[in-house]
């Protein structure tokens, strides 16, 4: 059987360490081991992004990855997305505004590549954003409303609201 | 009273948690001690179990228990499941085992569970268990199945007939032995998923103390859910609650009950440990139900002007191995044919197929999509065939808003006669071609093909019986903290139930919207629930809430005016409060009014005062309300690859009353959405052993950000008759037209082939297909 | 749809990891896991063994050396395709590297793992075809290099035996002012292939096709050079008569079916978008030579 392997990571800006099986998904090791629930589970298989979180900084798959491959390295979840716990930030609102959510499942991937996308180019085309989430399911909205935010929320982001 | 937020864009109550990773969906849920389930499925078709060896599972690191029939309680271990909605019509009323005794009949099917302190334990373990199969033959299409000496799908069943119905009014025979035109079509459309981002999952636990077996379940009707459990469990309901947390979206094939619910409940209680079992995407392609597959033969008979006289034909529906949803779909399907025209005569033979599939049940529209495709493609026929544009065929056939209420001759799902409430077709169709600029396309058509692009229009109408019965409650309780307490049996999986439920009860009682504490999708808050499915929720809970809270209100107004000491007419409610209307405009705040209705320990109440500030309304409405609408796509062809690209789509939308126009514009075009899926993607395909061949989402194509316009959406108003807000049901109508529409709008730009097309998925390759038939690809040489 | 159980290692050079393959047995090399993840979470794939490669800074990143592009097997796509060098010399590779699945799996996903996975439909294994790369191939045994034609065998195999690891691909670069066409037709966007089309063409002082290159993906177990129709090309000014013979002889490939496309289907792909990719190959060359 597998040997447990010891990992330290950053999670959210807050260092965390644990002794985990190296089978384990990455997503497995947020929502289970470190309770961090808003990260979630759609397929299992990378196609429908529901697991997207940021690994420093860059969006990847936690369902693809393995929670030992991550051993140093600083992750960002839905939950460190806000400017405090449980507040809203500049693309949050904007989510709100526009109806860019309705069931919530695929949010947390929907939040975290966009955040990667408007830290990489501040101002997008209608065009890039709906090609970055091309990476990201959603059975709900029917999109509009999370190009809308998106859109809103890079704007606002050039005029300095922060 | 003041109406301040019923038609408002009010942003949604549910989004700061859901925006900030505080949702509670049921894989959220964490109990200490709790186990995790994996289930041992059918690897085919159709077989018989010879034997189940689990033992070298048993032995494995980590695992709690295997379970297989035998170790199911009573009376669950031998009986079959409930059926849902039974109906007389049905001959083969076969639902299935929570796990199979001795034959399974269908790839996916509940043969044995394994329950170990890891899902990744259990996945270990359920690899190992032996299941030693006997391959019958399957059957994979439903008109194969109808055919003489066809295997069947149930091993003791004389053939694979589960149901045959006929619809008919007026006088078929008549209208097409006179007509001057006849025009037929086969039409197919097949079967897909609810495919919801969440898959289904289920955590049971049994609190020994209480002895209350707490069942969270990611469905959209759990107090169906908590019936079905204590009939299986041999059970007390009241020892029984089901909780629906914040569910990853519906769209109808978590409305039904499923073995797993009961099985997972049945470990729990067996075990006497908390149990998890979330189910991964594989199992969700294999035995989450799914919905389309109809095969129809139909014709109508028209007059010269194209006016219809009739309609006629058969269909042929595949509801899979079983029937735990009785035969809603294809009797929704039969029902929603004559749609918002004039139809004076209508037959239609309706055949119900038992195959080796996961069974169909509704998947948002639930029939009505394959009706409409019917009736909208033969209108398009009727357009072709006397050269008239498909607008004006539809304008000359409208029923006229005037004609309201139209009795259409049918009996709905619902049991009552097909009686349209209110609507305007003409408008709406006249509204959509307008935000289309319908009228420009034919130059846009013309520019395009210069410049060696085809773009084509497409148009297609609907109604939809909403707003089914039997009832939804809603209870309004003003707490003595001054908050108010909403519960109700209605159920949230992405609608905005919280939000609408609390824009309906601020402005009927009169508090603040913020001060609205609501309890949904839990037994526990209320003691008869139905749950969502039918676009029912907001005719039927938002009803309820209405109610509930002027009942509420009243009493508010009776304790504020003997608390402030003036008439009941001088008291003004606002922001939680009653504040008197004369002297120095004393006030009482909702929680102290709350703390009066509980009357002093040892005092007599005063006459008539029944105790507490609360109410529970259950509203009932007489019949379906029915919605309706037209949406324009305008579509490109890349006729060298059969690439499909949607450049606008347009919908007129008639849902009544709009509680919130944002949340109905989200549903509008989230249903358009999986409307798209299904007319240009998303193909479930077996193979003829019934095996399931797109089981990933790499095989399975659900639309992308890239393949769904931005609807351009307006709404009609035509407020029901039939329920207190004037609303009607707005899930399914985008859904409903949207295939017939983009179907059309395809060979309208393949017009200068003549192509014809009448099935969905309608596939690239199979344009491709057609152009080639037509000699598109010929060379000039 | 959770992994089997494996041992997990994270060497830090390419030495460490070619002895740890000579020593494990049943041990399975992961490079961005795109491809290997969904594989091991469906089970199709179980190892006793896992030897990470993002560990190893010696094989990742993009070098130019004269007229060749050496891409180490654990650069991530995502760098390729926001590399200036890659969009100044080797401008089909970053439009092919665009249509390889979303942003989130560009930015782990490895080119030397799509190489070495192998799929037939990939762009990568495509590129590497069309450029005739020579791939190279460490072990405890020494390093070895194989021309692309020879290193992809069949299905999802290739010439890598069990305790080698693909450590670079060095793509010979065409000379500057050559054009290039990339036509792919999937589903939806960043979906695998149904077939994607590559041309590369260089023209000579007379307008004149000097060297061609033609190549298709997702019709084969392998990606295939359309040898004839390059032949076919040479010599000959880039006239759409010229261009649409060619893309004929794409049309008359024999092609796979699957769930996906039929035979017919794809052998029409791959004629009309043979025909596109080298009439943008063309204009390109046209445009860059003639001044």
């Amino acid at each position: 059987m597998s040997a447990k392997r010891q990992i330290s990571v950053e999670v959210n800006g807050a260092p965390r360490q644990a002794e985990i099986e190296p089978r384990l998904t990455l997503a497995d090791f947020l929502r289970h081991t470190l309770d961090l629930t808003g990260t979630h589970v759609g397929c299992e298989h990378g196609v429908c992004g529901a697991c997207t979180v940021l690994i420093d900084g860059r969006s990847a798959r936690s369902c693809l990855t393995f929670a030992v491959q991550v051993d140093g390295r600083a992750l960002t979840t839905i939950e460190g997305l806000g400017p405090a716990p449980g507040m809203l930030g500049v693309l949050q609102e904007a989510f709100q505004r526009h109806h860019a959510l309705q069931c919530g499942f695929c949010t947390p991937g929907m939040l975290t590549t966009l955040t990667e996308l408007l830290n990489d180019n501040p101002d997008p085309t209608e065009d890039e954003v709906r090609e970055v989430i091309t990476g990201n399911l959603c059975r709900c909205t029917g999109y509009s409303g999370i190009v809308a935010a998106a859109l809103d929320a890079a704007r606002r982001l050039r005029e300095g609201e922060a | 009273m003041g109406v301040k937020h019923f038609g408002a864009r009010v942003t949604r109550l549910e989004d700061p948690a859901l925006l900030t990773g505080r949702g509670r969906y049921v894989d959220d849920v964490k109990i200490p001690g709790m186990v995790h389930a994996c289930f041992v499925r059918s690897a085919h078709g159709h077989a018989l179990i010879r034997s189940i060896d689990a033992a070298a599972a048993r032995q494995m690191a980590g695992v709690v228990a295997v379970l297989t029939a035998d170790d199911l309680p009573a009376p669950m271990a031998g009986a079959r499941m409930p059926m849902l909605v039974p109906n007389a019509a049905i001959a083969a009323l076969r639902t299935q085992h929570c796990l199979a005794r001795d034959e399974v009949c269908y790839v996916g099917q509940t043969v044995a569970v394994v329950i170990a302190e890891s899902r990744y334990l259990a996945e270990d373990a359920a690899a190992m268990v032996d299941v030693d199969y006997d391959p019958l033959p399957a059957v994979s299409d439903c008109r194969a199945a109808l055919e003489p000496g066809a295997p069947t799908a149930h091993r003791d069943l004389p053939d694979n007939l589960a149901s045959a119905f006929r619809q008919s009014f007026g006088d078929v025979e008549a209208a097409f032995a006179g007509a001057p035109h006849v025009f037929r079509e086969s039409l197919f459309q097949h079967r897909g998923g609810g495919m919801a981002l969440e898959t289904r999952g289920v955590v049971a636990h049994h609190d020994r103390p209480t002895d209350l077996l707490t069942v969270w379940s990611a469905t959209q009707t759990p107090h169906i859910g908590r019936r079905m459990i204590a009939d299986l469990l041999g059970r007390s309901p009241e020892r029984i609650r089901v909780i629906a947390p914040d569910v990853g979206g519906g769209f109808g094939p978590k409305a039904i009950f499923y073995a797993e619910e009961a099985v997972i409940a049945a470990a729990a209680l067996t075990l006497g440990v908390p149990v998890k079992w979330i189910e991964d995407r594989r199992e969700h392609f294999l035995a989450a139900t799914q919905e389309r597959d109809q095969h129809w033969d139909v014709e109508i008979a028209v007059e010269a002007d194209g006016r219809i006289r009739g309609v006629r034909g058969s269909l042929i529906h595949d509801t899979g191995a079983f029937v735990p949803w009785g035969v809603i779909m294809p009797y929704i399907a039969s029902a929603t044919v004559p749609g918002p025209y004039v139809l004076p005569a209508y037959r239609l033979d309706v055949k119900v197929a038992l195959t080796n599939k996961v069974a169909t049940t509704p998947v948002r529209g639930a029939g009505r999509p394959q009706a409409v495709f019917a009736m909208e493609r033969l209108m398009d026929r009727v357009a072709q065939g006397l050269g008239l544009d498909p607008a004006e065929v539809r304008r000359r056939n409208f029923i006229q808003p005037e004609q309201m209420p139209y009795a259409v001759g049918l009996i709905f799902r619902d049991g009552k006669p097909l009686i349209y409430d209110s609507g305007d077709y003409p408008k709406a169709q006249a509204e959509a071609l307008a935000l289309a600029d319908h009228a420009g396309f034919a130059a846009r058509k013309a520019a395009a093909l210069k410049a060696g692009r085809y773009i084509g229009i497409g148009l297609a109408n609907y109604v939809e019986g909403t707003g089914l019965g039997p009832f939804e409650g809603v209870t309004v309780r003003v707490q003595q903290n001054g908050k108010v307490l909403v519960a109700t049996g209605a159920t949230n999986q992405g609608q905005g139930t919280r939000t609408t439920l609390s824009q309906i009860v601020a402005d009927r009682l009169g508090c603040r919207i913020e001060d609205i504490e609501m309890s949904i999708g839990d037994t526990a808050a209320i003691a008869n629930g139905v749950g969502a499915f039918a676009s029912r929720q907001a005719v039927n809970a938002g009803s309820s809430a209405a109610m509930a809270a002027e009942v509420v209100r009243a009493r508010v107004v009776q304790l504020a005016a003997r608390a402030l000491g003036v008439p009941e007419a001088e008291v003004a409610i606002e922001d939680g409060k009653a504040v008197a209307q004369s002297g120095n405009r004393p006030e009482v705040g909702f929680g102290d009014l709350a703390r009066l209705s509980q009357g002093m320990p040892g005092f007599s109440m005063a006459a008539g005062d029944a105790p507490g500030l609360e109410h529970t309304a259950y509203f009932t409405p007489p019949q379906a309300s029915y919605c309706s609408g037209t949406h324009v796509v305008e579509a490109e062809v890349d006729i060298m690859t059969g690439g499909v690209r949607l450049l606008t789509y347009c919908v007129a939308h008639d849902s009544g009353n709009l509680i919130n126009p944002l949340i109905v514009d989200g549903q509008v075009q989230g249903g358009v959405a999986h409307g798209i899926g299904n007319a240009l993607m998303e193909f479930m395909k077996y193979d003829e052993n019934a095996q399931p061949v797109t089981t990933t989402f790499a095989d399975y194509l659900m639309p992308m950000a890239t393949d769904v316009p931005t609807c351009r959406i307006t709404h009609v108003e035509s407020p029901s008759p039939l329920n207190p807000l004037g609303v009607k049901g707005a899930g399914e109508g985008g859904t409903i037209p949207a295939a017939a529409a983009i179907v059309a709008a395809i060979e309208d730009a393949l017009s200068p082939y003549g192509i014809r097309f009448s099935e969905t998925p309608l596939t690239p390759e199979r344009i491709v297909e057609a152009l080639t038939a037509a000699g598109a690809y010929k060379r000039a040489s | 749809m959770k992994p089997a159980p494996f041992d997990y290692h994270a060497p830090q050079s390419l030495a460490e990891a070619t002895g740890l393959l000579a020593r494990l047995d049943n041990a399975k090399v992961i490079a961005g896991g795109q491809s290997l993840g969904p594989m091991m979470n469906f089970r199709y794939v179980i190892a006793d063994h896992l030897v990470d490669l993002g560990g190893i800074a010696e094989i990742a990143g993009i070098t130019l050396a004269g007229d060749t592009l050496r891409i180490g097997a654990m650069t991530r796509q995502r760098e390729l395709e926001f590399s200036d060098l890659v969009a100044r010399r080797c401008p089909l590779l970053k439009a092919a590297l665009k249509q390889v699945g979303h942003r989130q799996t560009r930015n782990r996903g490895t080119f030397g793992g799509s190489v070495a996975h192998f799929d037939p439909a990939s762009e990568q294994p495509m590129m590497c075809a069309a450029h005739d790369a020579v791939i190279e191939i460490a072990s405890a045994r020494g390093v070895r290099r194989v021309p692309f034609a020879q290193f992809g065998l069949d299905f999802m195999t290739t010439a890598l035996a069990p305790d080698e690891i693909l450590a670079a691909i060095e793509i010979p670069l065409w000379p500057q002012g050559h054009g290039w066409g990339f036509h792919e037709f999937a589903r939806r966007h960043g979906d695998f292939a149904i077939v994607a089309s590559a041309a590369l063409l260089t023209l000579g002082p007379d307008g004149r096709i000097v060297r061609a290159s033609l190549t298709l993906a997702g019709v084969a177990v392998v990606p295939v050079r359309l040898r004839e129709a390059e032949a076919a090309l040479v010599g000959r000014a880039p006239e759409p008569a010229v261009l649409g013979a060619a893309a004929d002889l794409a049309g008359a490939i024999e092609p796979l079916a699957d769930i996906h496309a039929s035979v017919d289907y794809r052998r029409h792909l791959a004629r009309v978008l043979t025909e596109r990719a080298l009439g943008d190959a063309a204009a390109r060359a046209a445009a860059r030579t003639t001044p």
